[in-house]
């Protein structure tokens, strides 16, 4: 009779195809066929410009390319490089932030709301502001440096291979440290203000009570912040093509700016696509990395 | 040392607030500057205000049309993902079937790919379609990234809710389809809301497919257009500003009045719910 | 019938169960003992394993919810907020696709037997514990169901209030004659109003029987202790001094005990736990190796913390149990 009482169990599994298989379409549509067909663009040699050329396949050839062509791997190391500086500094603040925000009694609805719009506003317009507050000439930020003779009269952030970063990571750090903020605060909140006071009883003090307490518990939303700013950071494109375009030079140029460049600009499919498919391994790898060695408790039971 | 304490997260929170808001005032009040104080020493406080930049936006550059490009593709993309998103969340929140935990993780992963790497066959596909420079062509890439994002956190709205007000639904002689619709979507109003202010709010900024799908002015979409402003050799600063102020209107305006509940729909997003 | 879950967690071991048509039968047990699973088994929101569900002569088994026509009160009544109360009462029927008069009627009349007629405007968050669940109740009995599911309905209730709604369950159930399964974890609600009570541990039936059978016939230890508060005494049958196989087990309620200079058993006074009208004590015996024995004794003057007392375990009032398997002995 079994075979009978699995009949609403079938009946479930049948809606569930249903109204699983549009969402699930436009996945596969959407991203996960696309994504084979670029790696297997990758594979060809398309040159937009060259159509007589047709669109051999090549083999391993783009990537080969790739790797003895230097701007590859300078974007490469830029990349990595931004994401390794920033998502720290990111989470630092961001700590800070929530923390504020926390233990804030008044005005708190007030920096919750500060820190909303710049995460909320178009990363393009966070990046243009940023711009212009860092010009050379009219720059808020550069004037008074330069009254202050702490640079030279000629200084311009952008011409600079080094300076060129700094007005990246600041617009990107402004504008990403309030998420990283709200998810701590939240994980800030499910903290039961009982075991502070159960410590503050056992006689351990706010120092004490913050690398005791409120650390180990916050150490989910922290794996996941992280994860998802580092991720975010290694997609890196709109700051970069905004504030710099990748210049002066390609000394600000992360990976996914020298693709953009490759495909749209040289209109190079095959090695364009090459390069898109390094920025989806490189998420990839870390992706993998950090839920196999932090994230397998945050994964593993949501199923 | 109480009030030490609270004074100096007090005085951090000023500064923190100082930080978080100066270039969002900046910006406005920069792009009320005429053009030729923008470049002098700037004065914390405009002294002459004027509102030139933004007539020039409209009139000589009829920033209307991205606006008119970013309302549309953003509407759509809202209405499609949406009932799209929520059908899926139900079926991962409440019924039982094979394949839901890797179809779970799927969703997760697809909302982190980094977009550049489906640009390339996508673009072809457009071009083939003869898609590109055409909403459709925004829109299905906007789903496709937007949706994950509103299944994910759909699911956790969803989970939320009692499943006895659906039992009971079905012992009152509703199938689980009447029940999804009479009882439990009414309630999920406040997480469906959520959702489509986050849809909104992505496409409103998306840039990466914007710039590559478009290819001119008449198609372009907020975030391209005042990106590509700029001359080769110079940029219209006071336009670029007044520009973005435009921008932010919309997004500013939605944080304002539905702060609580983008901060609840970040949080489920991202938290195990 | 048997339900194991997917986790292998088996909830449901073997439960062969019949109702009759128009029976009051109470499933109680500790939490966890899968009473609620088994209610949910038969309202279909759960499929059983193995086994088979029938209802009336129909086996339902494969049957959804929806199509099982019974009703049921939840824990947590589940009101559906964004409807006002009227609404909540006619949606199985608008659902059925009633005729309109016909559901406006018959909401009408449940909600004039439940004293609900001022309450249907409201939605379920305007109302009190006690409203909800009438509510909650009134949408169970507009559909005319073959029978009712209620899942510990009064759970929610302060105590005064659930007097009060059990005694008006016990009238509306002897009014309308229907069936009625109803699942609780307190003892004495079952004892109140079970026609027949379920007995349940660890996914099994320990004994079904009428509440009075139950309390005074045991089926074996678990059951004597459950039914009945405070719960019974359990001691070595030597002790009680009565011929029984070797390691039988004697159990005797605390009303049973009699305490006065008769008494063969000498016992040193541990506790005394005051309750009004009457007094319970906790009884330390001089035998080593007996947990206190309690005993309920009349009002007034209570003996003196660490007093010498005598008592009496009255052979015809002892049950009398295997110590092994734990089941009742003759």
């Amino acid at each position: 009779m079994s075979g009978q009482a699995t009949a609403i169990e079938r009946e479930e599994r049948r809606l569930a195809r249903w109204l699983v298989a549009p969402a699930l379409v436009f996945i596969l549509l959407g991203s996960l066929v696309p994504i084979a067909a670029t790696a297997w663009e990758a594979l060809h040699g398309h040159d937009l410009r060259l159509p007589w050329l047709g669109r051999p396949f090549v083999g391993l050839a783009n990537f080969v390319e790739a790797i003895g062509d230097p701007r590859f791997t300078s974007a490469l190391l830029h990349t990595v490089g931004f994401a390794a500086i920033t998502v720290p500094l990111e989470l630092g603040l961001g700590l800070a932030l929530a923390l504020i925000m926390h233990t804030a009694r008044r005005g708190r609805a007030l920096i919750r709301l500060a820190a909303l719009l710049p995460w909320a506003i178009p990363t393009v317009v966070a990046a243009l502001v940023w711009r212009f507050m860092f010009d050379a000439q009219a720059g808020i930020i550069t004037a008074p440096l330069r009254t202050l003779a702490l640079v030279g009269e000629s200084f311009d952030w952008f011409v600079h291979p080094l300076a060129a970063w700094v007005p990246i990571g600041a617009a990107d750090i402004w504008k990403t440290t309030p998420f990283v903020a709200i998810l701590l605060l939240a994980g800030l909140q499910t903290i039961d203000p009982a075991l502070h006071e159960a410590a503050q009883m056992d006689g351990a003090g706010a120092v004490r009570r913050f690398g005791t307490i409120t650390l180990p518990l916050l150490r989910p939303a922290l794996v996941v912040a992280a994860a998802f700013r580092m991720l975010d950071a290694l997609r890196l494109f709109d700051v970069a093509y905004v504030m710099t375009g990748g210049g002066p030079g390609t000394a600000t140029e992360p990976l996914s700016l020298y693709a953009f460049i490759a495909l749209m600009q040289r209109l190079r499919f095959g090695y364009g696509s090459a390069l898109s498919v390094t920025v989806f391994l490189l998420t990839f790898a870390f992706a993998l990395i950090w839920v196999r060695t932090l994230g397998r408790s945050l994964v593993g039971d949501r199923t | 040392m109480r009030s030490v304490g609270s004074k100096v997260t007090g005085v951090a929170g000023a500064a923190l607030l100082t930080l978080l808001l100066f270039p969002i005032y900046w910006m406005i009040a920069s792009s009320l500057t005429p053009e030729s104080r923008l470049f002098q020493s700037p004065p914390l406080l405009p002294s002459t205000l004027s509102l030139d930049h933004y007539r020039a936006l409209f009139d000589e550059r009829d920033f209307l049309i991205p606006i008119r490009n970013s309302l549309v593709v953003a509407a759509t993309t809202t209405m499609v993902a949406l009932p799209v998103a929520a059908l899926c969340a139900y079926a991962l929140a409440r019924l039982r079937f094979r394949g839901r935990g890797v179809l779970l993780a799927l969703i997760l992963a697809v909302s982190m790919f980094p977009q550049i790497s489906i640009v390339p066959p996508l673009y072809l596909i457009l071009r083939e379609l003869r898609l590109l420079d055409t909403y459709p062509g925004l829109v299905l890439p906007y789903v496709t990234f937007s949706a994950p994002l509103a299944v994910w956190l759909l699911t956790a709205f969803f989970r939320q809710l009692s499943p006895e007000l659906e039992e009971a639904a079905m012992l009152d002689g509703a199938s689980r389809l009447r029940a999804l619709w009479d009882v439990v979507l009414p309630l999920a109003v406040p997480g469906v809301a959520t959702a489509a202010i986050l849809t909104f709010l992505y496409c409103w900024n998306e840039f990466l497919f914007a710039l590559s799908f478009t290819l001119g002015p008449e198609r372009y979409t907020v975030p391209v257009a005042v990106t590509l402003f700029r001359g080769r050799y110079q940029v219209p600063w006071g336009q670029v500003l007044a520009a973005t102020v435009v921008a932010t209107v919309p997004v500013a305006l939605l944080v304002l009045t539905c702060q609580r509940r983008i901060v609840a729909g970040l949080t489920a997003g991202a938290s195990k719910g | 019938m048997a339900k194991t879950y997917p986790n292998g967690h088996r909830a449901i071991r073997h439960v062969d169960l019949a109702i009759d048509e128009g029976e009051f039968v109470v499933l109680v047990g500790p939490s966890g003992c899968g009473k609620s699973t088994l209610l949910r088994l038969i309202a279909g929101l759960e499929t059983p394993t193995s086994g088979r569900i029938v209802i009336g002569d129909a086996d339902a088994t494969g049957l959804p919810p929806q199509a099982r026509d019974l009703a049921m009160v939840f824990q947590s009544y589940a009101l559906y907020p964004h409807m006002s109360v009227r609404d909540n009462l006619a949606y199985g029927l608008k659902v059925r696709r009633l005729d309109q008069a016909v559901v406006a009627q018959r909401v009408a009349d449940v909600a004039a037997a439940l004293d609900i007629s001022a309450l249907l405007q409201r939605r379920p968050a305007q109302l009190s514990g006690g409203q909800r669940q009438r509510v909650a109740l009134g949408r169970a009995m507009v559909r005319q169901p073959k029978a009712f599911l209620l899942d510990e309905p009064l759970s929610n209730l302060d105590p005064a209030l659930r007097a009060q709604a059990r005694a008006e369950l016990r009238r509306l159930h002897r009014r309308l004659g229907v069936t009625v399964v109803y699942v609780t974890h307190d003892q004495e609600e079952a004892m109140t109003l079970g026609g027949r009570i379920a007995v349940m541990r660890d996914g099994a039936i320990e004994q079904v029987a009428p509440p009075l059978d139950v309390y005074a016939r045991p089926a074996n230890v678990f059951v004597a202790g459950f039914i009945g508060a405070p719960a019974m005494n359990f001691v070595p049958a030597t002790l009680a001094g009565i011929d029984a196989p070797a390691g039988a087990v004697a159990g005797i309620r605390p009303q049973d005990v009699v305490l006065g200079a008769s008494g063969q058993l000498q016992a040193v006074v541990d506790l005394v736990e005051p309750r009004g009208h009457d007094h319970l004590l906790h009884l330390r015996l001089d035998a080593s190796g007996v947990p206190p024995l309690l005993a309920v004794v009349a009002g007034g003057a209570p003996p003196a913390l660490g007093a010498g007392v005598l008592l009496t375990l009255p052979r015809e009032r002892l049950h009398l149990f295997d110590g092994r398997t734990g089941t009742r002995l003759s």
